[in-house]
């Protein structure tokens, strides 16, 4: 059974069909990657999938649910997480805090409770302390957790990014760029790390990436978009040696 | 190590919440102390309970201008919606229940009253983003203020009546005796309001809206001003959360409200106290205290406040100067030089106490 099936999604803007008929089907714990040149609509079915925009047509199934045109925060409570492009952090608070904020809605205690700092405050704080720990031990930022999100470095920003959006505790993790800016060393750790959190947490994640190296080296199946429509999709191998995808994308 | 961390922040956190607390509580020490001694004069004593009313609008600002992220430029709006149904309340029941009972429970209609208003006003305003919610939040104060001035509440034994034209319209009998009179306002509000209880005042506010910052709500409050739409995304209700400090900051401006209109024997809506001269006075204290900076709130009302009585033996130069401080208290203060410049100075000085602490 399909953790995400997808079909016939389409929206268009204004005359421009940014995404046409796409459909995918991603199995539980699967690393799935999407690629296609820029403007191909790639970030466009992340928003799709997460409720930023509602698709014209077309159907999203999580785990045979049908979340099609719910709102972001109902998305991610049914269980998609993501992380953005351009790095989207709470850059004034603490890195701990900016993972606390992604527990929100697991650890809850009442607003009456919180300015009462009745027992139940003390308690799930520090749970969210402990279960924020563990996440910021997993991506080596423990040492950082009083730092302000924005004063960390790049690589740091981005794996905050992905510890935030596992703290909502999602059965698909979205992936939007994850290398984007990065240089060989840290791009070949970030794909440790996403290694080690489909394993460690069990995780199905959709990513998309420029970078071949990575996409090369850990994705099992891809989609490749262009303008908008499926060119083809298929086991990684397959479908980086497909001369179609070659002209469209690689480059002869 | 991790755990260490975390514990040691939670402390600093709370540390710096007490320091803001005592700050508060020395201060109407000196001021007890003063009184005792009869150093006060008598123009100072009658400051006393407006500095606690500015106190907490600065405070309750700051919860939306600096922990949500928007600019209202209608908080005085509120605090006339919490004086008049305070004082309202407090025309009503005088006599019918003991004193300190009744102005306990104005206190609180006062605050659910601009707590409601704020909730309605903020259904509609919080949509808007920046300038276009500071504009419609102004406009809003001043509907509200005008309401009021064309407002008619009276009563006599048939019960309230109320009209938006005159007091003639009211048809009242003999006995009945006009509560809100239009333009004239209320007359002749118990004088229940005190230093001493503007201090407590104070102090529940700070603890209301400290702990609500440094808690889940409050998190999420500052999840959504750094980045609403990473905040939908891990799942942040953005109306709810933005609502919430919206109407608590609108109460405790009622509360203020309350107490201001405990403290005139005659409570009139003008341009001068509820309009929007009042909302960006307010304005002043949080940006030259600090934006989110709530400790930094007190101290600029307060001594924004206390300013213009100082200066007043230079006279006609009092607002003159009143005006330069301001100008001088914003740069060193904000400007990068100074920062830099007042940086320096620290490390010359306090580098010993300093070294632990990171870059912010």
């Amino acid at each position: 059974m399909a953790l995400l099936e997808v079909k016939n999604l389409t929206i268009s803007f204004g005359g421009l069909r940014a995404v046409d008929d796409f459909n995918l089907s991603i199995k539980k714990g699967q690393l799935y990657g999407l690629i296609g040149p820029n403007g191909a609509g790639k970030t466009t079915v992340f928003n799709l999938l997460t409720g930023v925009y509602k698709p014209d047509e077309g159907i999203v199934r999580l785990e045979d649910k049908d979340i099609t045109g719910l709102k972001t925060i109902e998305i991610n409570k049914a269980g998609i997480a993501r992380t953005f492009q351009n790095i989207r952090l709470f850059k004034d608070l603490t890195v701990l805090d900016n993972v606390k904020v992604g527990l929100h809605n697991h650890h809850p205690y009442s607003t009456l409770e919180g300015i009462f700092r009745l027992p139940r405050y003390y308690r799930v704080e520090r749970e969210m302390n402990e279960r924020a720990a563990e996440l910021l031990k997993v991506f080596d930022l423990e040492g950082e957790a009083d730092y302000l999100a924005a004063n960390l470095p790049y690589g740091k920003q981005r794996k905050l990014e992905i510890a935030r959006a596992l703290a909502t505790e999602p059965k698909l993790l979205l992936l939007d760029e994850p290398a984007a800016g990065m240089n060989p060393n840290e791009t070949g750790e970030l794909m440790d790390t996403i290694r080690f959190v489909r394993e460690e947490f069990n995780m199905t994640i959709l990513l998309i990436e420029h970078d071949m190296k990575l996409v090369s080296g850990i994705c099992e199946e891809l989609t490749v978009l262009n303008f908008g429509r499926i060119l083809t999709h298929g086991k990684t191998n397959d479908v980086l040696n497909d001369p179609q995808v070659i002209t469209a994308y690689l480059g002869e | 190590m991790n755990k260490m961390n975390s514990k040691l922040k939670l402390n600093k956190t709370t540390k710096n919440n007490l320091i803001t607390y005592l700050l508060v509580i020395a201060a109407y020490l000196i001021v007890q102390i003063l009184l005792a001694g009869g150093h006060m004069s008598s123009l100072m004593e009658g400051l006393l309970v407006p500095l606690c009313i500015y106190v907490m609008l600065a405070v309750s600002l700051n919860l939306t201008v600096g922990i949500l992220g928007e600019l209202s430029l209608g908080h005085a709006g509120f605090m006339c919606v919490g004086a008049f149904s305070g004082a309202f309340f407090s025309k009503c029941m005088q006599g019918a229940m003991p004193d300190g009972i009744r102005f306990l429970l104005a206190l609180i209609i006062g605050a659910v009253a601009a707590g409601i208003f704020g909730v309605l006003i903020g259904i509609p305003v919080l949509r808007l983003k920046g300038d276009y919610l500071a504009i419609v939040t102004l406009a809003f104060g001043e509907i509200i203020k005008n309401l009021v001035n064309v407002l008619y509440i009276g009563r006599d034994r048939n019960g309230f009546h109320f009209s938006m034209k005159d007091s003639i319209s009211l048809h009242l009998e003999e006995e009945g005796e006009v509560i809100i009179n239009g333009a004239q306002g209320i007359t002749g509000t118990p004088h229940d309001a005190s230093f001493t209880v503007g201090i407590i005042l104070i102090l529940i506010s700070l603890a209301i809206i400290l702990n609500l910052i440094h808690s889940r709500d409050g998190r999420a409050i500052m999840s959504i001003r750094d980045n609403r739409i990473a905040a939908e995304s891990v799942g942040i209700h953005i109306t709810k959360y933005k609502l919430m400090a919206f109407s608590i900051s609108a109460a405790i401006a009622g509360v203020a409200g309350v107490l201001y209109a405990h403290n005139l024997s005659t409570l009139t809506a003008l341009p001068k106290n509820f309009g929007y001269n009042m909302s960006i006075m307010i304005l002043v204290y949080v940006v030259l205290g600090g934006i989110g900076n709530i400790r930094g709130s007190i101290i600029s009302a307060v001594v924004l406040t206390l300013l213009p009585e100082l200066l007043r033996g230079l006279s006609d130069y009092r607002m003159l100067i009143y005006a330069i401080v301001l100008i001088a208290m914003m740069l060193l203060n904000w400007s990068p030089k100074a920062i830099l410049w007042k940086e320096r100075i620290k490390e010359k000085y306090f580098s010993g106490l300093k070294s632990k602490k990171e870059v912010k």
